[in-house]
Parts: structure tokens; sequence; C-alpha cells
């Protein structure tokens, strides 16, 4: 009886899915659902929660934090989408290329960062960025005349930290997708474009970029949520949640402030909502104009 | 072939390099260090938990500890002290404390987090009956400051009599004595002449930390909130205040400082190298000076605050600490009656001047000359007049500034955006303190 239940065909694919159906629902769909309606009710642990209708959503909008929060996710993912795109896939084409030598070193060079603790790696960076004269990046400059510079405490310069610091964690990581992407397109196609005459410059535009298309929007996509998830690296870079003027303040940060700091957590989970709320409108405007959603042709 | 060394080479160095962040990260940052203190207790001895955020607790309570367990030995206690970073500590008491799991029998709380755990129904016991005893020689409005209804919550460690820290050597060197400073004025004028002689900085303008706010606000007997608990951020008084500060930053008597404020690593170097004279901090921040500026040794004086105005109260009650015990507390009545002892007795008030170097809140110590002048004291050799002369001169003239619920918030929205908007960016002091005021309402919905 046992044995035909498992032996069935219809039913064993539905046992082999099962782990990854519970994991799904237990960790994703419950949590969402609860906090969806703990976004409307005023919760403070310890104590009854009360249902406050859309109260939560409506001193939401008018919180000038919570934009600002918004505005730095926001422009910390458009930073990163910038950087860690282009650059890791030419250093990938670069690698990836017969010509090159030492690229089992540089490949490991590059991935070693992201070994690296975010908590280690921030701490790192907020001294190499403090704004004493004798901190590494001010005292390069001023080998060049420039005045010490207070990079935590400004927006543009803080930014650079913030991005500085993601560059060098995530170059790699990205980098590696890309050498995989690359791995799949087969070389008789560059080969026959040489035969063709294609310059270097064609055979990339033409030929890479159209094939690594795959890769591209796999990339693209896990960036946009990784820059509108970041927490952790502002937090360590300004040694916790409360940068001068909030110019480091995520929205993670923010729903961390709310939940956590604040023991606010209807509000936060209000600011979690809204967080995947656009994540998922940001994401999926992008897989549809890719043309992620269109069915295979052949 | 050559690669393949060259691969293995690099495997093991990751393993070795990621086993080394492995075992920093357990005893470092994320789970806080933990240690033991036995005190002499024998094997029956009850393990209680004790959670701070300030490492130089954990010795007051080790001395504390030995002479409980001498004086009680059926009742004898072994302290597991877990020290932890500020906002981790509050943060993790606070979801501990009100999910009822994992927190501690004892913990700190800074003052300016209390009011968050005093929210709704307080997860912490209430002391009364341990505090009863020790009414009348601890100062009443420490008691008060952790209160809540009537109930008392925590247990203080000090007055945290607010003083100001020249540094002698520098003010020498300009041709300014310190005493001689009564007003603001008169440290506008002193701050002057050691900017042109000396080229450094009379004082720091504090952009992480309210103490000066408070301490100007104290003196014109004002506050941050109303009578009500209802934030005031944008008062008259502290207009003139924010005016105050920042004309002397205008004229080169007061400049920010790295970390934004005295008490924080940054600034102990800047002081440490002498590059500002003054800090004007509650009377713990000696302990900072003992043990991160000791290249300061002997050059610090302690002096009452300048007054905006002769004859204004010279001094406020800056920070603190409640020591609670919680719900969940595996033997409340043990817990309540060693932190009572630990911090409310005479003895324990001698040995929180001793150890710590705070001002005791039995201000019967703060009259036992063998015990504040005592030469053997560190706090005593370190500095270049007794702390004391200055505490008993000011003793009536110190003032308090509430902590209510709104606390937290209005600490939140100075500390890091309007300080910063006044001092880093030169914003319309009116103009920035009424964004503040509109924010914290706002926040506080």
């Amino acid at each position: 009886m046992i044995k035909n239940f498992l032996y069935s065909q219809k039913v064993a694919p539905y046992v082999f899915v099962l782990p990854f159906v519970l994991v799904f629902i237990i960790f994703w769909v419950y949590p969402l659902l609860s906090s969806f309606g703990m976004s409307f009710q005023k919760v403070t642990l310890g104590q009854e929660a009360s249902f406050i209708g859309a109260d939560n959503y409506t001193k939401l909008m008018g919180d000038t934090i919570f934009f600002k929060a918004v505005r730095n996710s926001a422009v910390y993912m458009i930073l990163t989408l910038l950087i860690l795109i282009p650059f890791p896939m030419l250093f990938a084409v670069l690698i990836n290329s017969k010509a090159m030598w030492g690229r089992e070193f540089f490949k490991s060079s590059f991935f070693f960062p992201a070994l690296t603790s975010v908590v280690v790696a921030g701490t790192i960076f907020r001294l190499m960025f403090g704004e004493m004269e004798g901190s590494l990046i001010n005292s390069i400059l001023g080998v060049f005349g420039v005045e010490p510079i207070k990079f935590l405490k400004g927006q543009t310069t803080g930014f650079i930290a913030l991005v500085a610091l993601a560059s060098w964690r995530w170059m790699g990581v990205n980098m590696l997708y890309f050498l995989s992407g690359l791995k799949n397109i087969p070389d008789d196609y560059y080969e026959a474009a040489s035969i063709d005459g294609a310059s270097a410059f064609q055979r990339f535009t033409r030929i890479t970029i159209p094939l690594l298309k795959p890769t591209t929007i796999y990339v693209l996509t896990i960036s946009i949520y990784a820059g509108l998830a970041m927490f952790i690296e502002s937090m360590m870079l300004w040694n916790g949640n409360n940068s001068p003027k909030n110019i480091g303040l995520t929205i993670v940060g923010y729903l961390y402030r709310q939940g956590i700091e604040k023991n606010n957590l209807g509000y936060a989970a209000a600011v979690g909502i809204v967080l995947l709320i656009i994540t998922m409108v940001i994401n999926l405007t992008q897989l549809a104009f890719s043309g992620m959603f269109k069915k295979e042709e052949d | 072939m050559k690669n393949k060394w060259i691969i293995s080479l690099l495997v093991v160095s990751m393993l070795v390099f990621l086993a080394g962040c492995g075992s920093k990260s357990n005893s470092g940052k994320s789970g806080g260090e933990s240690s033991v203190l036995n005190g002499g207790a024998g094997d029956a001895a009850t393990e209680l938990s004790y959670w701070t955020f300030v490492e130089l607790h954990g010795q007051h309570f080790e001395k504390m500890l030995e002479k409980w367990n001498a004086a009680n030995p059926d009742r004898q206690i072994k302290l597991n002290v877990t020290v932890m970073p500020y906002d981790d500590m509050h943060n993790k008491l606070s979801i501990a404390v009100q999910t009822g799991v994992g927190a501690p029998d004892i913990a700190d709380i800074e003052l300016g987090k209390f009011p968050d755990f005093l929210a709704g129904e307080p997860q912490l016991e209430p002391l009364n009956d341990v505090a009863e005893p020790y009414k009348g020689t601890v100062v009443q409005s420490q008691l008060d400051l952790y209160a809540k209804e009537g109930k008392i919550y925590g247990l203080s460690t000090h007055v945290g009599a607010t003083v100001a820290f020249y540094n002698t050597e520098i003010l020498d060197e300009a041709g300014v004595d310190y005493k001689s400073i009564v007003t603001w004025d008169d440290f506008k004028k002193a701050g002057i002449q050691v900017y042109e002689k000396t080229g450094k900085y009379m004082g720091t303008a504090d952009t992480s930390a309210i103490w000066q706010a408070s301490l100007l606000l104290a003196q014109q007997e004002s506050d941050l909130t109303d009578a009500d608990g209802k934030p005031q951020v944008n008062s008259p008084e502290m207009v003139r205040a924010m005016t105050m500060l920042k004309d002397l930053q205008d004229n080169n008597v007061i400049s920010t400082i790295a970390g934004g404020q005295p008490d924080t690593e940054e600034a102990y170097g800047e002081f440490n190298s002498g590059n500002y004279a003054t800090a004007f901090m509650p009377l713990w921040q000696m302990s900072r000076y003992t043990n991160y500026m000791k290249d300061l040794s002997g050059k610090i004086a302690i002096a009452p605050l300048p007054v905006l105005e002769k004859g204004m109260h010279r001094s406020y009650g800056g920070g603190g600490t409640g020591t609670v015990v919680t719900k969940t507390a595996k033997d409340v009545q043990l817990a309540k009656d060693f932190i009572a002892y630990a911090k409310l007795s005479l003895d324990a008030n001698i040995e929180i001047w001793n150890t710590l170097g705070f001002d005791p809140i039995n201000m019967s110590v703060w009259d036992m000359k063998d015990v504040t002048h005592n030469p053997e004291n560190q706090f005593v050799k370190y500095f270049v007049n007794n702390p004391f002369d200055v505490l008993n001169e000011i003793k009536e003239e110190i003032n308090l500034i509430k902590s209510t619920s709104a606390s937290p918030t209005i600490n939140n929205v100075l500390c890091t955006v309007t300080l910063n908007e006044i001092f880093e960016d030169g914003k319309d002091i009116q103009q920035a303190l009424d964004d503040a005021q509109t924010q914290i309402e706002q926040e506080l919905k």
C-alpha cells in the first residue's frame, strides 16, 4: 500500500516538492500575511495588539524620515546598478580572455571581499573614511594638499564611502555570475565572427552582450533586491542605525528603528509592506520589459 | 600543476581567514563578552545573569559580590556578566523582556532608553520594598527618575553632576585662568584668546549628544519637555542656548569634534592629542579620562559650569543608569536584595566612587573626607583639583532634565538631525528647531 503510494507517478512529484512548499509557506507566506495583518494594528511587544485601520499607512505617508529612507535606498540601488553591472561584466570578459595572465589569481582576489564579514568590512571602511587627518583616505588626500573631508557627515561623501564598500564587496560575486554566463557562449560564434572580420568590440557588442542577457537580467534582479534591502553596510559604516541627518538610513534601517528600537511593530510592518510593494513593482516591471515573461518561441 | 598549488594555497588561506572571522564574531560584538564572577561563592550559589553596556559597571558588581557572598553565606550568588554595545544591549533586552524569553535576571538600562521600558505595563519588577530602607540616605530625585506611578523600577548609579573639565596645560600656554571663568561670556573671551595664542579650540560643539543643550536649558530652569511631558524643543530657552553655542562656534571658541561629542572613542583621541581644552560633561566622564585619556593625567582641572547669567544654577544631573530586575528573573527576591545592596547601601556608594569615579547618590559620602580625598584613589591622583571640592560647592545647584516617554524620540531627532544641521551645515537655528519640533510631534503621533 505504502509502496504503491510512493511509487505512484501522480503522487511522487508532490512528495518531492513538499519540503520546498512547506518552507515557502512557513517562512514566507505566513510571515507575509501576518505582517500584512500587523500593519493594520498597533502592536507593542508584550501587550495586546489593537486594530487601528489604515492609521499606520496614513502616518507613513506624512513621514519625511521614511521618504528620506526610501530616497537613500533608491539612490544606493541605482548607484550600485550603475557600477556593479557594467564593471563586473567587463572584468569577466577580460579574465575570460585567453590572453589574460594570472586569471585564477584575479578571480580569487576579486571574490575574496565577498567572504569577508560585512561587520569587519564596514568597520574597516569606517576607519578608512574617518574625518580625522590621520585616517587613510584623508591622509592620502593630504598628500595632494586637500583639506580633511568629513566623509561620513555629508550626503554625497557618505554615499561615496557606502558605494565604495558595496563595490569592493560585490564586484567579485557579480563577476563570477558573468564568468559562468560567458562559459555558456560557444567559442564557434567568436571564431565565425573573426573569420567574417568582426572586430573585438563588435564581437563584444554583437555576441557577448546579447548572449549574456539571461545572466544580466538575473544579476539586475538580485541587485535591485539587494540595493533596496541594504542595511548592515550602513549600520556598520556609521556605527549604528543613526547616521548624522539620517544620510545613511535605508528602508530596512527605518523598519529596524521603528520595530526593534522603538518597539512599534505595527508601524514597522507597514514599512515592510511598502518596501515589498516597491521591490515587486520595480522588479516585475524590469522583468516584463526585458521579456522574461514571454513564452519561449521555439 | 602550478595552478593546483596556487588554488590549494588560496583555499587554505581562505579557511584560515574564515576561521579567524568566526571565532572573533563569537566573542566579539554580536554576542557580547561574557564572564562569570564568582565572588568567593560556594557550589550552592545561585547563578544570576547580568547585562550591561558599560564594562566598568561589572568591576563594581564584582567588588560588591564578594562582600555580599561573605555576608550572606546561605544566599550566595554567582554573577554571569555580559557586556554588549549600547544599542545592541537595549534592543535585545527590550525584545527579551517583552516577549518573556531570554531576558537576564538583572540589567542596566540607560536613562534615555528607560521610558521605552516603562511603556504600558512594565515587564520589570518594582523595587520599592528593597529601596525603602535606604530612603532618606540617597537623593530622592534619583529614585524618582526611574519610577512610574509610584513604583520604582530601576536603581540609580550616580547623580551625574555636570561640570567643566579644563586642560590646564593648554590654558596656561594661552595665559587663561579657568578659575576666572564664571559666565559664558568669560568663556568666550578665554576661548578667543586660546585660539589666537595656540590655534586650539576651547571646547566642542556637540552634534551627537545633548549634554550641552540640556545643561543650558537646566540653567534657565527649562526643559526639553513641558510639565505634561510634551516635547518643546523650539522654546525660547532652547533658541537662546543654541544661539549662544553657535556664536561660540563662529568665533572659533568651540568646534565640532570627530565622534560628535566628548564621550566617544574618536574624541578621546582628540582630547588626548590636546586639540580641545574643555569638555562639559557629567562627572562620570572622569572614568573616561583615567581609562582612555591617560596622557592627560595631572593636567585636567574640574570646575563648575559657566552660566548664562550670574546666579543661575551651575550644574545639572546628566545621564544615568537604572539597574533593573526582570519579571522572568530566576530568583526575583534574591536579585532585588542584591542590587539594592550593590547600589544603595553606604558601602556600595563608597565603592561606586572608589571603582567607578561616579558621584554617589548617597550624599553623605560627599562629606567623607577620608573617602573622597584618599590620596591613593586613582581619580584623586589624576585630576588637578579634588572633584568633591567642586561637587560640594555646587551641591545645591544640580537641576534635572526630565526623562519622559517622549525623550527617546527627542534625543534621536536632535542627535541625528538637528544638531548636525546647526553646527555642521549652519542652518538657521529657529528653523532647525521648528523642524525638529514638527518631526518629533509627527513621530509621537
